[in-house]
């Protein structure tokens, strides 16, 4: 059944499930109402996890990566300016290879400074090393926390992960989700049990440095680790589905696909606004569609490219810029088109928590339809 | 008890011929013992001991990145506890990981409370990259971004006081050790390790490439070091200075002349002020910790 | 030798690296004069000086760096740094 809740704590339920042993978190906007329930859990023995009250994001990944290395599963959760506090630490940890996963309630970089909404965080670190899902629901949001532990776990992964779920938009919403038992979450999530991790029995030493004549090779097995998780991701998926219904086996998510003449390219909660448009525009007879990406990392080039090749043009929202070039989605899905001929317009969308609405993405179509993209959407020239 | 004769710090390492930190290492190590887990920051120690695939660390070790040693080890120690496993739990950090980018770290973990030891081993400087000035970094002393030149003496200011910001932190036991008395410094190791809550010792490593004096001479110029009052050797619990060690004290100037990051107090002219300066602070020091050894006159 | 997951290794290779080959000068013991103290032994950086059965204190030459510590801190002056005929 159902239950109406705030996103911030059905992630926390969710979280809770997967049986951390150790979380690590620093409070930031709009993520602390995650590690605030999470630590009331703790406080009434409903969850059995050591809690550390960090001075900093820095030190909260870097104790995650610690915890993780010896041992216990590990989670952390933060956004905007504490994710680039992690930079450093992000890097690390994939590099180390330690299946550390965390929420980030997405929201805008500074400066200037913004406590609301978009993606530009995450998408940041898209060169890390680490496997990023968007949640467009707080269902979706919730499921992913598993599916990433299991993904990420899988010895032949061993990789960290970020849960991405819109800040404001979807942390502070509050939506029905569907929230599976613990005997449930047991049967898909084994026990973390690492084969080699910090142990006095069999010592191992973790972090050290690689000149010149093993540094390519160890970021090229990094590399193929993360793009194979792709069958590892179907796998889990697969298995989601049968034992609860809901398929998270695909990277890439249709809607009214089929015979869409402009197709929609988006991730998170925009999708949801969009879904909505699109039954508006369908009903009118316009052939659109939108093209959900629930993982943007690994890529999912060749999933991508497949299910777009029946369009005529190609309209991708991106609520965030490569500074001095363009979104980063509308770059990974022109290059995965590229030599179809179809032609992919991007635009800047929702950027800092401006609100997208419904007529918003019509006027977007039409602006496909013409041939005019690459641009930010919805400037108030008024104020510049 | 540790079993000392153990040698859990595997020849073949590349460190300098005569270095304190493989020194300070190995003697750590042994008054560790094997039931241990080492988090190392970025740094000389960590950089000639773990080229890969080669390690000379037989107990199990991590280095993640330059400043957050206490902050893994944070995690390190939660996992630890969770799983009702026994190992303990040493960071080995050089001073410019301790004193300076690593405060942020180092002082959530000690106000936090963390059943581990943090070793640093001191040689006055970031060694690894070429010998330029730490916090930890002597009064006077020239290092490649303090170099003495015709405007400047060397470093300007004196020695962080460490062991004192963590004392302050409530850390219930705190020392001050050297690779010069390598019994002492396994036995302060040895309590460190067995006392709960989180612990500093802070070993003088001196580094011969780095402070320009011949490999065969460290152990000696870790002594005068002491023998002047230049660094004093002492343990504090629960913020109480005690058990200090003693000495009959030598002039600075035996100390500074054996080093070439001093030379310029001697040539090409002698600095009396500025020695005098340094023999000022030996004296403070003598005075704080008490150790001047007062002979019965005949 | 496969290439490690995340760049880790288990003792033992450091071993590979003989760093007996960086000397120029070489500890000569003489155990007539040494007086067992084990100092030498303590304060090797490399920790090659071993003790046998019979407290006979000797270094390996695979790994002596001959950096000069144990013959600086013998206090019998047992030990003599003599240049390495190559």
């Amino acid at each position: 059944m159902p239950e109406l809740i705030e996103g911030s704590l059905a992630v926390a339920e969710a979280v809770r499930l997967c049986r951390p042993q150790v979380i690590a978190a620093y409070p930031i906007t709009p993520q602390t109402h995650i590690v605030e329930a999470l630590a009331e859990m703790v406080a009434n023995g409903k969850l059995d996890a050591d809690y550390i009250t960090v001075e900093s994001e820095f030190s909260a990944l870097s104790a995650c990566l610690g915890a993780s290395a010896a041992g216990s599963r590990t989670y952390s959760a933060t956004t905007s300016q504490g994710l680039a506090l992690m930079f450093e630490v992000c890097f690390n940890v994939a590099g180390m290879r330690f299946p550390v996963v965390m929420s980030i309630a997405n929201r805008a970089l500074g400066a200037p400074l913004s406590i609301w909404n978009d993606q530009q965080d995450s998408i940041s670190l898209r060169d890390s090393g680490w496997l990023q899902f968007y949640a467009e629901d707080n269902q979706e949001a919730t499921d992913l926390h598993y599916i990433a532990y299991r993904v990420c776990e899988d010895p032949s992964v061993l990789l960290p992960a970020f849960v991405c779920f819109d800040g404001f938009i979807l942390s502070h919403t509050y939506e029905p989700v569907e929230q599976l038992a613990q005997a449930d979450i047991d049967k898909f999530l084994p026990k973390f049990a690492p084969k080699e991790r910090l142990d006095a029995a069999d010592p191992i030493s973790f972090g050290m440095f690689a000149s010149p004549d093993y540094y390519p090779e160890f970021r090229y097995a990094h590399d193929k680790a993360l793009k194979d998780s792709a069958l590892v991701i179907k796998k889990a998926g697969e298995e989601f589905k049968t034992l609860f219904g809901r398929d998270y086996s695909t990277m890439v998510e249709g809607y009214h696909l089929k015979d869409a003449e402009t197709v929609l390219v988006a991730m998170g909660s925009i999708c949801g606004t969009t879904k909505d448009a699109i039954d508006e525009m369908r009903a009118e007879g316009k052939k659109v569609g939108l093209l959900k990406i629930r993982v943007f990392r690994p890529f999912p080039t060749e999933e991508l490219a497949k299910a777009l090749a029946g369009a005529n043009r190609i309209a991708v929202l991106d609520k965030n810029i490569s500074l001095g070039s363009k979104g980063a989605v509308a770059l990974e899905v022109k290059d995965a088109l590229y030599g179809s001929g179809i032609p992919v317009y991007g635009y800047i969308i929702g950027l800092g928590g401006r609100d997208v609405r419904k007529k918003d993405i019509k006027e977007i179509v039409a602006l496909a339809e013409k041939g005019q993209g690459d641009r930010f959407y919805g400037l108030r020239t008024e104020v510049l | 008890m540790v079993n000392k004769d153990l040698e859990l710090f595997d020849c073949g390492h590349r460190a300098c011929g005569g270095c304190g930190a493989a020194l300070a290492a190995r003697l750590v190590l042994k008054g560790a013992g094997t039931n241990t887990v080492v988090v190392s920051s970025t740094g000389c120690m960590e950089v000639f001991s773990t080229p890969y695939p080669e390690t000379s660390w037989k107990v199990p070790w991590i280095h993640s990145l330059f400043e957050n040693a206490s902050a893994v080890a944070s995690g390190v120690v939660s996992s630890l506890k969770k799983q009702g496993r026994t190992e303990k739990v040493i960071v080995m950090a050089g001073d410019g990981a301790t004193f300076d980018i690593g405060m942020l770290c180092i002082s959530g973990a000690f106000e936090r409370g963390h059943d581990f030891t943090y070793i640093c081993y001191d040689n006055e400087a970031y060694m690894n990259t070429g010998i330029q000035r730490s916090g930890a970094t002597p009064y006077d002393a020239s290092t490649t971004t303090s170099p003495a030149g015709s405007c400047s003496f060397g470093n300007k200011r004196p020695k962080k006081d460490m062991p004192q910001i963590l004392a302050a932190h409530g850390a219930p036991y705190v020392a001050t050790a050297s690779i010069a008395y390598p019994m002492d410094l396994m036995q302060k190791v040895e309590k460190a390790i067995n006392t709960p809550g989180p612990c500093y010792v802070q070993v003088h490593a001196p580094c011969c490439t780095g402070w320009g004096f011949e490999g065969e001479q460290t152990v000696a110029i870790a002594k005068l070091a002491i023998e002047t009052g230049l660094w004093v050797n002492y343990e504090m619990i629960d913020g109480k200075v005690a058990k200090v060690k003693k000495v009959v004290r030598k002039p600075v100037e035996e100390y500074l002349k054996t080093q070439k990051r001093f030379r310029h107090l001697f040539k090409p002219k002698r600095q009396d002020a500025e020695i005098a300066a340094i023999q000022a602070i030996a004296d403070r020091n003598a005075e704080k910790y008490g150790i001047d050894i007062k002979l019965k006159k005949e | 030798m496969a290439l490690a997951v995340g760049c880790r290794a288990r003792p033992g290779k450091a071993r590979d690296n003989k760093t007996g080959s960086w000397r120029v000068f070489k500890p000569v013991f003489d155990h007539e004069k040494c007086s067992q103290c084990g100092t030498c032994k303590t304060i090797c950086p490399e920790g090659c000086i071993s003790e046998s059965a019979d407290e006979v204190f000797t270094p390996d030459y695979t790994y002596c760096k001959g950096c000069g510590l144990c013959a600086q801190e013998c206090p019998g002056e047992a030990i003599e740094m003599k240049q390495e005929e190559k």
